[in-house]
């Protein structure tokens, strides 16, 4: 049998993998839920399962594209639920908002203008982001440690911030970041496409992508090769806090309100999940941003098929824990030479 | 590199003892402190609470203690305490097995599941973070496969355990089993590190897995083992937990396994592995006890607080693991 040069590069493609699993994950839902593929126009926008699944895929997809970054550098950062909590308080904080009716004319009142309470809550997610560098790359932590002390501390800031409740949101303007349409679909998935168009361009265009991978496959020698090495790691958490802060505006624009305590929990995991799915390596080095946004994708169609084949969304972790068991085996050397031990005294026994 | 901290040259003063007087020398100012700000703190109870509060934690962060030698990390540990109260509770509560039958079964789930999880790291070469991440999402999953809603324990067996005292000083301080247990698995891990080739081993592969190979140590066994104990400890402290609580619940013991890597780290011990002491911990985890104890004295502070200094001491810690890293 032989296989077309198209066919080989289509087989040897890094995306290969997680678009299978997730057309396997959108054939499954379709088969349990006969509407899943049904879109249709109604109040001005699309309507229907799988933009759904999009707008709520969205910020999982912002913190991804932040952690493939940092994974590439061969970081990680756990703090990034926190950072999501976080930025969700001192923007709805800031907010806050209410009716005013002024001469029989309703209209909503923030506490500051709009605009400042974004920059501002993504100013706090861009600090933690360099709080998080600097402990790496200048006082030399693991990242796992320099994070996980953000991630505990941050958790209880964000409380701090919402006094431990959860915090309304009265701002209609505010809510079109997480729940508005433009152009017949959510608002939400534009600000992730951005981001990772951005970033795409920045990777393939300049020799930015080149040097995060240098880094994570031998940081000693990309220092003494002279590149900016901790400037860059410090950049790159930065980022990731910069999109964890974007995330965490559009889950609150979302839900309308800041959930100190549970706003972004476990979020973390879930980014790695995606990251991982998506085929980049936790060892670092090479990366693929649009893996990260399929990985996300991923999730939530699993999550979604979850709720609609009718068991518990708790069972849901069950299922994650399995497909983060086979792609690690998957991604494992060790056990694709073991299997194909397998494979190989099987067929000749 | 720190199979040679036995050497006989005591002379000088040994720098890398100085993470664990510096956590004992924070847990007496604290209780210091504690004892002169606020009336009623210094009595022998409060000090005792300390240790039947957070026997769980302490027996849990006996196990994370050698996988962090190790130079591991084990994330599943809260997950396993959930799922052995919850499974502890199905068995008493819907079938209607007594303590005694329940516990041995609970404690092999446990440990199996570590063996497992050290099984899969040492073969197949994956990452400790990755395997028992995936560990923890499957563990507190087979909890909610289980029953998604807390099933309370009215067992008289375990009723009985649970509320027994053992009195010290007549009737002023008493501690539970869950205290005395947490004690017993100190002192054991403490003769598993210095005492027994499988302790020398497990702080060689810290310090690097390379060379111990190269001596011919028993890495992969000690590998598997090392989670296995872990594993174990995380079954007991479930065990211990399902006491203290009563009940099975899938989310009990959320986020333990960050408390317990805190405690490990406060406790003197490197996150790079190779260097620490089961000792630290037992006080790393007294300090998170009494950092909440001040909280609750106080009054005044809301709990989130307790997370933000332990935030602020595990920065503090890790700092000075750095100086005396570059040293």
């Amino acid at each position: 049998m032989t296989v077309s040069p198209l066919g080989r590069r289509v087989l040897a493609h890094h995306l290969l993998w997680p678009a299978v699993t997730l057309a396997l994950l959108l054939a499954v839902n379709a088969v349990f839920n006969p509407g899943f593929w049904h879109l249709q126009w109604r109040d001005g926008h699309l309507y229907g399962s799988l933009i759904d699944i999009l707008n709520r895929a969205s910020p999982l997809a912002l913190v991804a594209l932040g952690m493939t970054l940092v994974i590439a550098t061969r970081g990680i950062d756990i703090s990034v639920g926190a950072v999501v909590a976080i930025s969700a308080a001192t923007a709805a904080l800031l907010i806050g908002g209410e009716l005013v009716v002024k001469d029989g004319v309703q209209s909503h009142v923030s506490r500051v203008p709009m605009a400042v309470a974004i920059v501002a809550a993504l100013a706090v997610a861009a600090l933690c982001g360099l709080w998080n560098g600097l402990l790496v790359a200048r006082v030399g932590m693991q990242p796992i440690i320099a994070t996980l002390i953000l991630m505990v501390g941050g958790r209880g800031i964000a409380q701090l911030l919402t006094g431990g409740q959860i915090i309304t949101v009265y701002y209609a303007p505010f809510f079109y970041l997480g729940n508005g349409f433009l152009l017949g679909l959510p608002f939400a998935v534009f600000i992730a496409g951005a981001v990772w168009g951005v970033l795409h361009l920045l990777m393939t265009r300049t020799a930015l992508g080149l040097f995060i991978q240098a880094i994570g496959i031998n940081p000693a020698a990309a220092r003494l090769a002279g590149l900016p090495q901790r400037l860059i790691t410090v950049a790159v958490y930065v980022f990731c806090g910069l999109c964890a802060g974007a995330a965490g505006l559009v889950v609150s624009s979302n839900v309308k309100s800041a959930d100190g305590n549970n706003a972004g929990m476990l979020m973390e995991l879930d980014a790695i999940l995606a990251v991982t799915l998506g085929g980049t390596l936790l060892s670092g080095g090479r990366f693929s941003l649009a893996g990260s946004v399929l990985g996300a994708l991923i999730i939530q169609t699993l999550t979604s098929m979850i709720y609609s084949i009718g068991v518990a969304p708790e069972v849901n972790m069950v299922v994650k824990a399995v497909v983060v068991f086979v792609v690690m085996l998957l991604q494992s050397a060790e056990f694709r030479r073991a299997a194909r031990g397998w494979v190989w005294r099987g067929a000749t026994a | 590199m720190s199979a040679v901290a036995g050497r006989a040259l005591p002379r000088r003063f040994d720098a890398r003892h100085l993470p664990l007087l510096g956590t004992m020398a924070v847990f007496l100012l604290t209780a210091g402190y504690g004892s002169i700000a606020y009336p009623g703190f210094f009595s022998a109870q409060v000090f005792l609470n300390l240790l039947i509060d957070n026997a769980f934690l302490c027996i849990v962060g006996v196990g994370m203690t050698f996988v962090i030698i190790s130079g591991g990390i084990d994330l599943s540990v809260g997950s396993v305490i959930a799922l052995t109260t919850m499974v502890s509770a199905a068995l008493v509560e819907h079938h209607h097995w007594s303590a005694v039958q329940a516990i041995p079964l609970v404690l092999a789930i446990g440990t199996a599941f570590g063996a497992l999880m050290g099984w899969l790291i040492w073969r197949f070469r994956l990452q400790p973070f990755i395997v028992t991440l995936a560990g923890m999402f499957l563990a507190r999953g087979l909890c909610y496969l289980i029953s998604i809603d807390s099933i309370s324990i009215t067992d008289a067996g375990y009723t009985a355990i649970a509320q027994a005292r053992l009195p010290l000083w007549g009737e002023s301080a008493s501690v539970t089993v869950g205290a005395v247990l947490a004690l017993a698995t100190v002192a054991a891990g403490i003769f598993l590190a210095h005492g027994t080739s499988f302790g020398r081993t497990v702080y060689a592969m810290g310090g690097s897995e390379a060379s111990a190979l190269l001596m011919g140590l028993p890495v992969a066994r000690t590998t598997v083992l090392v989670y296995t104990l872990s594993g174990f400890c995380a079954a007991l402290a479930g065990v211990v937990f399902t006491f203290y609580m009563q009940s099975g619940y899938g989310l009990h013991a959320t986020g333990l396994e960050l408390d317990a890597i805190a405690a490990v780290v406060i406790g003197g011990t490197l996150l790079s592995g190779g260097v620490g002491y089961v000792a630290g911990t037992l006080f790393g985890v007294l300090i998170l006890g009494i950092v909440q104890t001040l909280i609750s004295f106080d009054g005044g502070l809301s709990s989130w607080w307790t997370r933000i200094v332990i935030g602020a001491l595990l920065f503090a810690f890790c700092l000075l693991q750095r100086l005396f890293e570059k040293r």
